[in-house]
């Protein structure tokens, strides 16, 4: 699997994401300048988390207008896999590749902390790994989380089974107590209607090696790597 | 414009400082370079009054790579590595402004480690707040807490450990000290030289407005009441701009374009050029018409002393302009030649080709004023330190008692404040917040280093020698329990007025102290910096020497936490089990006194402790290892109890003589709280015993209780829930 790292001016888990895709799985990998492509060639683009342009104006808004931002349109329209995580996700909705918009975090705070999670849907490329229903720990660490949609958007999402992970409680309940940013739904990631494009806000790269506390995060780079082969 | 008795008294100089820069130059300055003079010899830039006590501290060692006098320290970790690492003070701004005072604190020590080519991979930070009565604490608290997240979480360095203390001393003047770590290979460590003749001067970063101006000056005076009206000198942090200068020196750095560089911090362009041309024994020639400005109409003046932020001073290899432009230009960041190294050993500042400085270089730097003020002992000092123990009853019921302590915000956790920082980020934090002292690994190697900061205030104030001794060896037990040995150390010297005798006795004191436990202990000082003024109204901070401490761990499998881990382990007291309450939380929670002698130390048994534990952590038998400091041994206990995934009970057996509060809750020294699997006891009793140092089985782990003898006996849940919830009343 040759993996694509994007890097756009304020990424800050480029260098985690690369580590992790290179380094614990083994896979060809290579950072993108946000002005440089092209991006055909990769079978996976992750957008990594951090504060792209310093998240002026909205998280992920100025980023969604940059040269890269482009061609990963072309590139998820051709049904390349693209991984969103965190500000990626962030940038990912404003760039209109997958629904709704994440706002400030209910309490306006940045919130960084172990979360647990429920696999809603085991149906995609970056979740056939795990169990539907299987309860995983993975760190979050944002300010802006709050996942917000209309009616209409959050019904076709369950609709579709677009909800991959949501924030849940240790015996899998999506309760309020469970929801550390105000998401509708608890939500915490979705993929397009086309399955090819997830955005999640926890960060599975922080969650893949033993050292470091957790390892449920590893799921999602063994199903993408699975799918791909 | 002429330089009158009042404009000399409002730039901070006295009229003898005044009369030897005329004396020196032959003439009366002009304004700009009276501004110069100003910034360059205040105490903030020149440690005047600090200077002849800091020679004291002991700076050598075998690991040392760079100690005091560059933008940082550095110390050999084996493997073509190198750790680089600061702490530094942005107090008075914090008052004025938490937030932008706090995030540009982190701003700048992040820069003065990064422009010694290291990446940063830890921060951490040293709070102290006004008492929780006090209405402004919490906004200070809040507002000081989202400004390091604000900064920090932006440029992607985690934020991995510190300290908050609450106390009235500070009520009118905050600490916030920002402490940086970085990873550098050995061989490509940058310096701020301003070496080569004829080199070309460029300025990179930012472009220069006119905020801070006079920041250096403002931290180099005490308040009044009012201070808020200072707030225009405050700089305004921009991280997004940090980031960028972050990626772009570090790219610059992998080519061999540059021959010294340093971050415009306190005092901006004119402390960074002047202190580059002096190290290198150079002059140097700028022109400030050149220097990229945000507004317009800046006179030279306002350039040169303008505190802007995200600003470094590159001295480059002649013939490299345009490539170091080019790196610059990619992260859309400003880069342009403004002045040229030069043989005449001045100090030139043109305005389009007019000269409005032109003074010797040393003389703002090597012949600044350098003052032994005077010192004196307080009268108040015997009184302090008489504490007659008959006089105050034990309290009745102990648990009570425990669960005050547990709650006082000192002690309690400090999770409202972590939470915000991402102290995850980069993905190497081994050990997160909330033990004794942060791990984070190294990628490529099987290394990891520990990082702590710590300073007990109140031992200061009640005996600054022992105080100072004490936050260096108490910091230097914080990573010892984490595993690691401690290599080196960074100082933040917090301290009220030095033209106060009192003050200055404290300040003396304290750095013989440091010194002496530096000494016994191995732990060279390679970097630091000495804020003074901390004054109110007339009223003096308590002396607080904030120590930041690194160390190293061979092997990261052989780290340790401070928590318990299985039921029917045994926990054993490392270390003399002591009988004094001086200067201890409780004093302070139950009887509303800051009284006594600090806790007794004797580095002898310190050091041994400290080997003792390592031994056994490295020898693999370790679970848990506990640093017992504020709050004493029962705090200790409960800590241990207090798992990151929940809870777990313990009961301890101790037989001693010792009156009940004062084992319970006395703050002595040396002294660490371990566990493990009963089958290492003997191993371990045979560790202490080679070592010298008490050892004593006290008890095992397990249960939902915390029990210890029949003094305590208390749900373990309900003593974490007032834990938790100590800074509730601080954030609610």
């Amino acid at each position: 699997m040759k993996v694509a790292v994007l890097v756009y001016p304020g990424s800050n888990c480029d260098h985690d994401c690369y580590h992790v895709a290179k380094h614990v799985f083994g896979s060809e990998t290579s950072y993108v300048w946000h002005k440089d492509g092209p991006l055909s060639g990769y079978d996976c683009v992750i957008v990594p988390g951090g504060f792209s342009y310093g998240d002026h104006l909205r998280p992920g808004a100025i980023a969604s207008y940059s040269p890269i931002t482009e061609e990963l349109r072309s590139f998820a329209g051709g049904g390349g896999f693209v991984i969103g995580i965190c500000n990626g996700f962030q940038i990912l909705c404003e760039a209109g590749l997958l629904p709704g918009s994440l706002m400030r975090n209910k309490d306006l705070k940045f919130i960084c902390e172990k979360s647990t999670l429920k696999v809603k849907s085991t149906n995609t490329p970056f979740s056939s790994e795990y169990k539907e229903g299987e309860v995983i720990t993975i760190p979050i660490a944002h300010a802006d989380g709050n996942y917000f949609a209309d009616d209409d958007t959050l019904k076709s999402l369950q609709d579709n089974d677009q909800i991959v992970f949501t924030y849940a409680d240790s015996n899998g309940k999506e309760l309020p107590e469970a929801n550390p940013n105000g998401s509708l739904l608890n939500i915490a990631g979705i993929v397009n209607e086309k399955r090819n494009v997830l955005g999640m806000m926890p960060h599975p790269e922080r969650a893949a090696e033993e050292e470091l506390g957790g390892t449920d995060g590893r799921g999602v780079f063994e199903s993408i790597i699975k799918t791909i082969g | 414009m002429q330089i009158t008795k009042d404009l000399i008294e409002e730039h901070g100089l006295s009229p003898e400082e005044y009369q030897l820069i005329v004396d020196t130059i032959g003439r009366d300055p002009s304004i700009t370079e009276l501004g110069v003079f100003s910034v360059m010899w205040s105490e903030h830039c020149s440690y005047k009054s600090s200077k002849i006590h800091l020679k004291k501290l002991p700076t050598k060692g075998e690991q040392v790579i760079q100690g005091p006098g560059e933008n940082a320290g550095v110390v050999d970790i084996g493997d073509g590595l190198a750790v680089c690492f600061k702490m530094e003070s942005h107090n008075h701004p914090s008052f004025i402004e938490p937030f932008q005072g706090a995030a540009t604190g982190v701003g700048g020590i992040l820069r003065d480690v990064f422009t010694m080519g290291a990446r940063p991979v830890a921060n951490l930070n040293s709070l102290r707040f006004g008492s929780v009565e006090n209405k402004r604490t919490s906004y200070l608290l809040s507002g000081a807490v989202a400004g390091i997240a604000g900064y920090g979480n932006c440029m992607g360095i985690p934020t991995v450990g510190g300290e908050a203390y609450f106390h009235e001393s500070y009520d009118g003047n905050c600490l916030v000290n920002a402490m940086t770590a970085g990873i550098v290979k050995k061989d490509k460590i940058f310096l701020g030289f301003a070496t080569g003749v004829g080199n070309p001067v460029m300025y990179v970063g930012s472009k220069t407005g006119r905020d801070g101006i006079h920041g250096a000056t403002m931290a180099s005076d005490v308040f009044g009441e009012g201070g808020e009206e200072r707030r225009p000198t405050v700089q305004v942090g921009d991280p997004f701009t940090e980031k960028l200068l972050l990626e772009a020196c570090l790219e610059v750095f992998k080519t061999d374009h540059i021959v010294g560089i340093q971050d415009m911090g306190a005092a901006g362009l004119t402390s960074s050029s002047v202190e580059m041309a002096s190290r290198a024994g150079n002059g140097i020639e700028i022109d400030t018409s050149l220097v990229p400005m945000r507004e317009e109409g800046m006179t030279p003046y306002e350039v040169l002393l303008s505190e802007s932020q995200e600003r470094m001073l590159i001295v480059a290899r002649k013939g490299s302009e345009k490539a170091i432009a080019e790196i610059f230009e990619k992260w859309d960041l400003d880069a342009c030649a403004i002045g040229t190294v030069t043989d005449t050993g001045r100090y030139v500042v043109k305005n389009d080709g007019e000269v409005v400085v032109d003074v010797p270089v040393t003389l703002l730097t090597d012949s600044a004023p350098e003052y032994e003020r005077p010192s004196a002992r307080p009268e108040w000092q015997d009184e302090l330190q008489s504490l007659d123990t008959d006089k105050l009853e034990v309290p009745k019921d102990l648990n009570d008692t425990l669960l005050k302590v547990l709650s006082s915000p000192n002690i309690g956790s400090k999770h409202w404040i972590y939470r915000q920082y991402d102290h995850m980020v980069r993905t190497d934090t081994i050990v997160l917040p909330g033990s004794d002292s942060a791990v984070v690994r190294i990628k490529g190697t099987d290394k990891a280093i520990a990082l702590t900061s710590d300073c007990n205030s109140r031992y200061c104030y009640l005996d600054p020698f022992t105080g100072g001794a004490i936050a260096v060896s108490e910091a230097a037990r914080n990573i010892s329990v984490s595993g690691a040995v401690p290599l080196a150390l960074t100082d933040c010297l917090n301290f009220g007025n030095p033209e106060r005798p009192e003050v200055m006795w404290q300040f003396e004191q304290a750095i013989l102290g440091m010194k002496e436990a530096c000494e016994k202990l191995s732990i060279p000082v390679v970097s630091g910096n000495v804020s003074l003024y901390n004054e109110t109204s007339g009223k003096s901070i308590y002396p607080t020497p904030t120590i930041g401490m690194v160390g190293l761990i061979d092997d990261v499998k052989y780290h340790t936490t401070q928590w318990f881990r299985d039921e029917g382990d045994r926990i054993a007291l490392l270390g003399p089990i002591t009988d004094e309450l001086g200067g201890s939380e409780y004093l302070k929670v139950n009887f509303g006194l800051d009284k006594g002698g600090a806790p007794m130390l004797d580095l002898d048994i310190e050091k041994r402790v400290q080997e003792a534990c390592r031994d056994a952590i490295k020898s693999g038998i370790i679970k848990s290892a506990h640093d017992i400091s504020d709050g004493g041994l029962a705090v200790a206990i409960a800590e241990s109890c207090f798992t990151p995934s929940g809870s777990i009970g313990a009961e301890v057996k101790i037989d001693s003589a010792v009156r009940p509060d004062a084992l319970l809750f006395g703050e002595g020294q040396s002294r660490i709280l371990l566990s493990f699997d009963k089958a290492h006891e003997d191993k371990l009793k045979d560790i202490a015993g080679k070592a010298g140092v008490p050892f004593e089985v006290i008890g095992s782990v397990g249960g939902g209780k915390l029990k210890i003898n029949s003094l305590i006996d208390i749900n373990i849940d309900k003593i974490k829930q007032s834990w938790e919830e100590a800074l509730s009343v601080l954030t609610k």
